[in-house]
């Protein structure tokens, strides 16, 4: 069966061209980028390429460009280096839909003693610019918000977000995993200090990430050990990785006029069929403020997780906030801020596309998911009673 | 090869439910939540002489719920109300041959819906000899 890839915001297929300018790497040209010799030293050539590839599709120096094993420790480096550069405030501001890399690092610190405030998001999933206002304080050591959220593709105003922290000389990072290669990004228009990155968000391989950390921002290393990275993050590098990732980032910005059109117009063609196809669902999220590729749409009185095993079943990967498939037992924390009820979020499905998409894919799914929905239904306890409700209105 | 996390006889029980659907003028009918992960199953019994003659189901869940009420109700048909109410959801799980650990509370909901139906039946039959 052939295999229709719509969950791009869990992890990408790497691009062959990254494939291929990696492959050298793992067997003739092993050399240690740090060794005296020819040999390695050509390997730090090609890490220098990379890192100027980064640099571009970001807008940035190539100094500015950390490599990271994932967006995870990139997240972790910079808010950890943060609190350590600002070692007299004790208050964090992020948000309540903010991944696990950051949520979870937060609520770790809190249990520390650190006060940490999440900004609350409006049932469009957008953050209230006055609350955060009010939220920043002289104790404030750093504000982390995520540039566009992975489960509805939501944008978030970093950028503005950032100019009220700096006003106030307060730290700003932003988790722009979702964010990069999908919308451009410009460090030189904005004041954001710190910037992470993911590469297998972005079609290069799994263990690689970006921090981006603006000259002249203090930093406290996160991984202490050798001079790599400007003595910012020890550990002899991931060279295939980075490589990969460095031809990535140019592919992602060749590719951004694509993944504006193209990929949006197939993300819109499947979640208007959907919406006409199928009777009570909705899209979760701000519909024009949104990663062009993704779409997160509730079905009302099914549950996501019986959606996503009959999709299987046609091959099409997908990805659901329904507390069935969690591996936890909270439904998403982000349909949950958004004040989507629960049975809603149960419902809930994400498609999230790539420019490796077809229209006969898009197609495809617009052919089986009005079938899969009506079937499950079927089976559904709630349904009568809704259809009821909605005759009897 | 069996697609996705779960073994063949469920996604056998989850692809073609048995005894999907309602029963009408049941002679005991529960409705149960699952107060783990907030899904939810219907249960419809025709009970006759003290055996269950026919019985139906509705859930919205997973997989794994919907293989286990599928389960239930194949197990539960022709028995006594007596024997029915032995069957427990480890009994479930072992028919599908197992389940995910994190997806055991999904059978719990079967259970949970089987038993709220005969008590309710019970209930009802109670006041109808008094
Ligand atoms: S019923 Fe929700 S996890 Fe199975």
């Amino acid at each position: 069966m052939k295999t229709i890839y719509l969950d791009n915001n869990a992890t990408t297929m790497v691009a062959p061209e990254v494939l291929e300018e990696m492959l050298p790497y793992f067997r003739d040209l092993y050399g240690n980028p740090s060794s005296i010799h020819t040999f390695g030293g050509q390997v730090a050539k090609k890490i220098a390429e990379a890192r100027e590839k980064a640099a571009s599709l970001l807008g940035a120096e190539p100094d500015e460009i950390v490599f990271t094993s994932c967006g995870t420790e990139s997240d972790n480096a910079a808010i950890l280096s943060a609190l350590s550069v600002n070692p007299g405030k004790n208050h964090i501001v992020t948000s309540r839909v903010e991944h696990p890399a950051v949520k979870v690092l937060c609520e770790r610190l809190a249990a520390k003693g650190y006060r940490v405030t999440e900004l609350p998001v409006d049932s469009d999933g957008m953050i209230d610019m006055d609350a955060y206002r009010r939220f920043l304080t002289p104790d404030t050591a750093v504000v982390s918000i995520m540039w566009a959220n992975n489960e509805t593709g939501v944008i978030f105003p970093v950028e503005e977000m950032a100019s009220i922290a700096k006003e106030r000389g307060i730290m700003f990072h932003t988790d722009a995993v979702q964010a990069a290669g999908k919308i451009p990004i410009n460090m030189k228009n904005n004041e954001i200090d710190m910037l992470s990155i993911s590469g297998h968000k972005l079609h290069a391989q799994k263990g690689i990430g970006i921090l981006y950390i603006r000259k002249g921002t203090s930093f406290s290393p996160f991984l202490i050990g050798g001079h790599q990275e400007k003595g910012r993050r020890g550990g002899t590098e991931n060279v295939p990785g980075i490589i990969g990732l460095g031809k990535a980032c140019e592919l992602a910005y060749l590719n951004l006029e694509r993944e504006n059109n193209y990929v949006k117009s197939l993300r819109d063609r499947l979640e208007n069929a959907l919406l006409k196809k199928i009777p009570r669902c909705k899209v979760n999220g701000h519909r024009q403020n949104r990663l062009p590729n993704t779409t997160n749409m509730s079905f009302e009185s099914v549950e996501g997780e019986s959606i996503l095993l009959l999709l299987d079943q046609y091959g099409i990967c997908a990805s659901s906030g329904s507390a069935c498939t969690s591996g936890s037992i909270q439904p998403s924390h982000v349909l949950r801020a958004m004040g989507v009820p629960y049975t809603m979020i149960h419902g809930s499905v994400r498609f999230s596309l790539s420019i490796y998409n077809t229209e006969e894919e898009i197609d495809f799914v617009i052919d089986v998911m009005p079938k899969i929905i009506e079937r499950l239904r079927q089976m559904s306890p709630y349904w009568r009673h809704e259809q009821e409700a909605c005759s009897s209105v | 090869m069996t697609r996705g996390p779960y073994n063949e006889t469920v996604m056998d029980h989850f692809m073609n439910p048995r005894n999907m659907g309602e029963i009408e003028n049941p002679d005991a009918v529960a409705e149960v939540g699952n107060n783990v992960c907030g899904d939810t199953m219907k249960i419809y019994l025709k009970i006759e002489d003290n055996r269950i003659v026919d019985v139906k189901f509705k859930t919205f869940g997973c997989g794994a719920a919907i293989a286990s009420s599928s389960m239930t109700t194949e197990l539960v048909k022709g028995k006594t109300i007596e024997e029915a109410l032995k069957i427990t959801n480890q009994q479930v799980s072992e028919a599908l041959g197992g389940l995910p650990p994190a997806k055991q509370h999904c059978s719990v909901l079967a259970e949970d819906a089987l038993r709220a139906a005969i008590e309710e039946y019970r209930k009802r039959n109670k006041q109808k000899g008094s």
